[in-house]
Formats: structure tokens, sequence, C-alpha cells
């Protein structure tokens, strides 16, 4: 109302609330929900207004949809509506709200409590549902990727390495284990050793290049390795079999007992009726115990130098350097420990598969551990576990939505990183202290720069 | 054993067609203060970046002697060696804590080299071999006496990038004390600091050049901390070194005075004359 306008207008009260009480008047929010619904329109007039397709004659026809046009702009109109109530209701992010001191008690025992009910359910899921054949795979998978997820995280997490190629180690490992399988007939008690090795090896291979790398350019040239290693897969058909894999990889033997329906299998020697939910059972507990032990070394190594070294890393590099810390083998060693458990992971994978191929290893699962990882907290072991099963369980859950799945898994995930920017877990524990033992606000932690 | 713990000669650092340092010469006693003066970009933090290890010198050498008599020829050392096997240990400009990390974190990551020999490369550590948490302790121990130094032990557990900013100077101080460095370079350590607080960061400069035996170099504009407690100053000016000797007789110097003026000699005496 800037006209200086004397008759008494019913608009003053409406003006107030746009200029005296700017973010919280209903012109506002209609003001911000107009501009949104605006957006919508002009974003969606050609992807939904108008429909083309080939004609019979190769010629283009179309035809106009402005029903659900208008109807998707009603629906961003009424949602943003929504959403500004919810956070005037809520408050302005960021600003601490009032939790009840009850609730806060019961977060924090819940927090206390969470990581060792987790694990004694883990050891009993093969007991509860031992008929559930897709629990247990499920299972089998959702720990492949917390093991994945807190291998990467010594990467990420603690040194601050961007790493986007981590499936290149999972592959170095499942390859390695399949080619020394079938070839030269080890067991897999003896390959896995030697897969992690290998893949360790990898890991400094491709951390030589990178070391003067930061950033961006380090996330480039890691994606970069990943692709390499599954072009040389799909390439060297002599000794991969290229894009037709390796079939016929041994199954695990129960420390050389097979798990099979003969003589010699363990049923038979143990005189219980032969089930092949043995096999799944028995390979649930591999993955756990392996997972398990990538959890106790790298809260182990978190409290060593060498884990302190990494996340001094990740806060300020020129500080370590300062203080007498060689980068480069620091770095390498991150790389490499944390390949060393993709090893792991992948000659766990080939032997569960009993086939592997380079379609196993693309892009996409680099991506899925690496969004684990941030999604649960860099750095944070639980937030890993909780991460895996949102993102593996959470894609199974919505299997039945079709193809609108990856639209509510990817919307669902906006949503987290609204609520919980830092990730599921978004505060660091101290390696050590003298008093008392609380943990760190995530805005002080550094992501690191590469 | 030499009285020279620092020979700095005719140390040049050219950065393209810039000259930085030019032919500079002076030398750091043995457990005493050195300071090195002068205005704005004057080239007091590249010499500094020279001597441990963060830029190469363009030309000249810079020597530094242990106690034991062990050369190092720190211009071809380079790097994180600077601190590890020479034991020169650094503050930064802009304080460099890990501010993620707590104050005692940030201490044990200083005895990084120490502690990764106690831990037989990580691996003696990850058994847990009773050797490796006696020297964990010790890295501890020393740690809270720093922290008691600085006057930070009740918020040893605190996370380093959460204290005030004096308290994150005398931290970054005690952590370069970690390193249990022969050389100790400071680089403004009283930048930002109020008047009560520079007085105690002189007292412990005074107590850690007396108490441990550490020689210090210290790049400082707070010139009451400087003429306090400086055995010898080094002023410099565009890269070359104009003056040295005490602080009295630094502070009197005309050339220091015109540096600081930006003024010409002359003007610079007439304005003493008159002044006094």
């Amino acid at each position: 109302m800037s006209a200086p306008s004397s008759a008494p207008l019913p608009a003053p009260s409406h003006s107030q609330n746009t200029s005296g009480i700017a973010t919280s008047g209903i012109a506002f929010i209609l003001k911000k929900a107009v501009i949104s619904a605006f957006v919508a329109l002009v974003l969606f007039s050609l992807m939904i207004g108008v429909r083309t397709e080939a004609g019979p004659e190769g010629h283009l026809i179309y035809w106009t949809r402005f029903g659900e046009l208008a109807a998707i702009v009603a629906i961003v109109f009424g949602g943003s509506i929504i959403i500004e109530l919810l956070r005037q209701w809520i408050g302005p992010s960021g600003a601490g709200r009032l939790v009840p001191p009850w609730l806060q008690d019961a977060a924090d025992l819940i927090g206390r409590w969470l990581a060792p009910a987790l694990l004694v359910f883990a050891i009993l899921i093969p007991v509860i549902f031992y008929d559930q054949r897709y629990i247990l795979d499920l299972s089998i998978l959702v720990l492949t990727y917390v093991m994945l997820g807190w291998g990467l995280n010594v990467v990420v997490g603690l040194a601050g390495l961007l790493d986007l190629g981590y499936v290149a180690f999972y592959a170095v490992g499942a390859y390695s284990y399949a080619l020394l399988a079938t070839n030269f007939g080890l067991s897999f008690w003896i390959c896995l050793p030697l897969a992690g090795i290998l893949a360790a090896f990898w890991g400094v291979l491709l951390g030589f290049p990178v070391l003067r790398l930061r950033g961006d350019y380090l996330a480039i040239v890691t994606l970069a390795f990943g692709e390499i290693i599954r072009l040389v897969l799909i390439n060297w058909q002599d000794l991969t079999g290229g894009p037709n894999g390796i079939t016929g990889i041994p199954r695990p033997t129960f420390f050389g007992i097979p798990l099979s329906n003969d003589d010699d299998g363990l049923a038979a020697k143990l005189g219980i009726e032969f089930s092949p939910t043995h096999r799944v059972v028995f390979l649930f507990y591999l993955i756990l115990a392996l997972a398990l032990l990538t959890n106790w070394v790298t809260i182990r190594l978190r409290r060593l130098p060498i884990g302190r070294a990494w996340e001094a890393l990740r806060e300020d590099e020129v500080a370590c350097r300062a203080l007498g810390i060689n980068i480069t083998t620091t770095k390498l060693t991150a790389f490499a420990t944390g390949a060393m458990f993709g090893g792991f992971a992948g000659a766990f994978f080939a032997t569960r598969q009993g086939f592997i191929s380079p379609e196993s290893f693309t892009f996409h699962e680099s991506a899925l551990v690496l969004a684990i990882v941030v999604l649960g907290g860099m750095g944070s072991q639980l937030g890993v576990v909780l991460a895996a099963i949102a993102m593996i369980g959470g894609f199974e859950l919505f299997r039945g939505l079709d193809q609108y799945r990856m639209l509510v898994f990817g919307f669902a995930m906006v949503l987290l990183m609204i609520w919980r920017p830092r990730g599921l877990v978004g505060h660091r524990a101290p390696t050590v202290f003298l008093e008392k033992n609380q943990a760190i606000s995530s805005d002080l932690v550094k992501e690191g720069h590469g | 054993m030499s009285e020279k713990i620092l020979t700095v000669d005719r140390l040049t650092m050219r950065f393209g067609g810039i000259v930085a340092v030019n032919e500079l010469s002076f030398a750091a006693e043995r457990r005493q203060i050195t300071a090195l003066i002068g205005p704005n970009g004057a080239g007091k933090t590249t010499v500094f970046n020279c001597i441990t290890g963060f830029y190469k010198p363009t030309s000249g050498a810079i020597r530094l002697v242990h106690d034991d008599g062990a050369v190092f020829a720190l211009e071809r050392l380079g790097d994180f060696r600077i601190s590890k096997q020479a034991k020169v240990a650094r503050t930064f400009q802009n304080i460099r804590l890990f501010p993620g990390m707590t104050a005692l974190e940030n201490l044990m990551v200083a005895q990084h080299n120490a502690l990764m020999r106690a831990s037989g490369l990580t691996f003696l550590g990850l058994i847990g071999a009773p050797s490796w948490r006696e020297a964990e302790r010790r890295a501890i121990d020393l740690a809270t006496v720093w922290l008691k130094r600085v006057g930070l032990l009740d918020r040893a557990d605190e996370a380093a990038g959460n204290l005030p900013y004096g308290d994150q100077r005398r931290l970054e101080i005690a952590r370069a004390m970690c390193t249990e460095p022969a050389l100790l370079c400071l680089d403004e350590p009283a930048a930002g600091l109020n008047a009560r607080e520079s007085g105690a960061l002189s007292d412990l400069l005074l107590a850690i050049r007396s108490d441990c035996g550490t020689s210090v170099l210290l790049i400082e504009h707070d010139m009451s901390v400087v003429m306090e407690i400086s055995d010898h100053v080094v002023v410099m000016d565009y890269g070359v070194k104009i003056a040295e000797g005490t602080p009295q007789h630094v502070r009197d110097d005309p050339k220091v005075i015109a540096a600081y003026l930006g003024a010409d000699e002359e003007e610079a005496i007439a304005v003493m004359e008159s002044g006094s």
C-alpha cells in the first residue's frame, strides 16, 4: 500500500502481513504457493501438457493433456501451502526445538542400545526367519552392503577422500576368488585373504596417481578407475571370460566340509537331514562375521595413530604436514584398507552367487555404496548400518509400487537429506577422552576436500 | 655444540618475477627467542614457509643444528620431514587446528610419529599389545601436561572448533610443542588477542624457552610482546633485512621506524627528534 490512501480500506491488515511479518502471513504463504505453481506450470507445460508420439508414417503426432497439467499445478500449489504451514508450525529450520526431557532421555536410551539390539537381532535372524528364504537372502544382501559401506567409510568418512570407484575393489576381490578357485582349485579360506591383499594392492595402485588430486578431480579419477576395471574385465576375454563372466565358482565349505547333499556333506556328518537352507544360513553368518571384522578393525584403527591421522587429514591437510605426518603413506593406507574390505566383500559375493560377470560391477554399485555412507553420516559406523537397511531394505519395500519405486525412493531420500543434512548419525565420537566422552556436533567436523 | 640453532644464509625466494625474499641472512641462537618483524608484505611468512618446508627456496641455505650436533639442510629436506626429522614445529597465522577433533585429540595427532613407532606401524596396536597401551598412556600424559600449561585442561574433551579464539591460539602452540620440537616457529601468535591474553602468551613463550629449552622463532606485529620477550630481533622490509639486534637497539633504529611509517630515513629521524 504505497499509495497514500485516506479511505478506510480492509486492505491495511493484509499489507501489514506482507511487510510487517514477512515470513508468516497468509499473503506470504499464498505468494510462495503461486510462485511454486507458476514454476511447475512452466516446467510441466511441455513435459506433461503436450504428449508427442511418432505416427504410423513416421510423422509426429501430438495431443494436449491440459487436465493432467492442471492437476499437477494444483498439487504443487496445495503442497507448497502445506509445506509452508508445516514449517511455521515446526519452527524455523536450524532453531533448536524444545524437546520434552523425557523424549530426549528416551532418544538417548535408544541411541545407546540400538547397536547392541541390532547385533542381537542380526544374530537371531536365521533362527527367526529360518523358513523364509526371501528374508534370509535380503539380509545377506543388506549385510554385504553394510560391509561395503564400512569399508568405504574408511576412505570417505574417515580420511575424507571422495572415492567414486569403490566397486573396482569389489570386482577385484570377486574376480580374484573366482579365478584362483576355478583355475587353481584353491579353497575359499585361502582365497579370502588373497582377494583382500590383491584388492589392497590395487587400492595402493589407484592411490599413487590421485595423491595430488583433491575434491572433484579426485572423484573423477576414481570414477574413471572403476570404469577401467570394468572395461578390462569385459575385454580381457582369455582371462575373465569377457561379458560371459565366470561360472561354476566353488561354493564355500565349512572349513573343508562341503555343504552338499552327499555322504561327505556337513548334514550327513552331523547326522541331520540335508536342506539347501543350511548353505544360506552359513552364508549369512559368514558375511555377518566378515562385516563385524570390518567394523572391529575400523573401530580399533580409529583409536590408533593411523586412524587419527586419517581424520586429521580430513580436517586439515596443511596442519598434518606441519606436524610431520606423511600425507602420502597416510592416504595410501586409507585407500588400501578400504580396498581390502571391498575385496573381502567381493570374494564373498563371488562364492555366494557362484557366477560373476562385469555386469555386477557397474558405477551404480559405487553410487549405492557411497549413498549409504553419506546417508548414514560420514564416519559413523551405526549410520552405515541404518542407511544400508533403509536403502536396500527400503528399495525392496517399495517393490510393489512398480515403476514409481524409484520416484518414491528418490523423494524419501530428498526428504531425509532436508531433515538431516549431515546423515542419519550426524555427530562424531571422540577417539580418546580425559573425563567425559561427549559427541562432537557435525557442524564442526569437516567433510574433507580430497 | 654450536650456539646457533638456525642459520639462514642468503635465502632467496622468487614467485615468477616477484622477489619475496632477497638474499636474506640471519641466525637464531639456541634457547633464545628470535623475533622476525617487519611491515605487512615484508616477506616474513615466506621466510617461515621456507624454513618449515612449505616452500622450496629459489636459492640459499637453511641449516639447523640439534643439541647433539646433527645438522639438517632444511632447504633440501622439505615437507613433513622437517617436522619429523629436523624437529621444527610451527603454528599458522590463521589458526589451523583440527576443528572437529577434541583438544586432547589434537595433541594426540601431534604425537603421530612417536605413536606410530610405538604401535608397531599399527599392527601391535591392533592386537592391543601392552607396549602400545603404555605408549598411549604416556602420550595422553604428555598431552595433559601441555593442556595444563596452556590452561585448557578443563576443556580437553571439547571440540577444538568450539573453543574461544584465544584458547585456540594457545592450543595450537601446545599442539606444536607436543611434537617435542627443537625449534618452534610461531606465525603471529598474538594476532587477535587482547592485552591480558597477549600478556599470558608472553609468559607461556618465556616458560617454553626456559623450561623446555626450545628455541623460538617468532613473527609478530604486537610490539609489546616482541619487546618484552625477544632476545634478538630481525627486521625485514621488501624481502631484505634492514636491521637486527636487541629489541632496544632495533627500536631506536631510524631505518626500522622509516619502514614502519613508510617514510624516508631523513623524515623518520626528524620525527624521532621532534618526538624526543
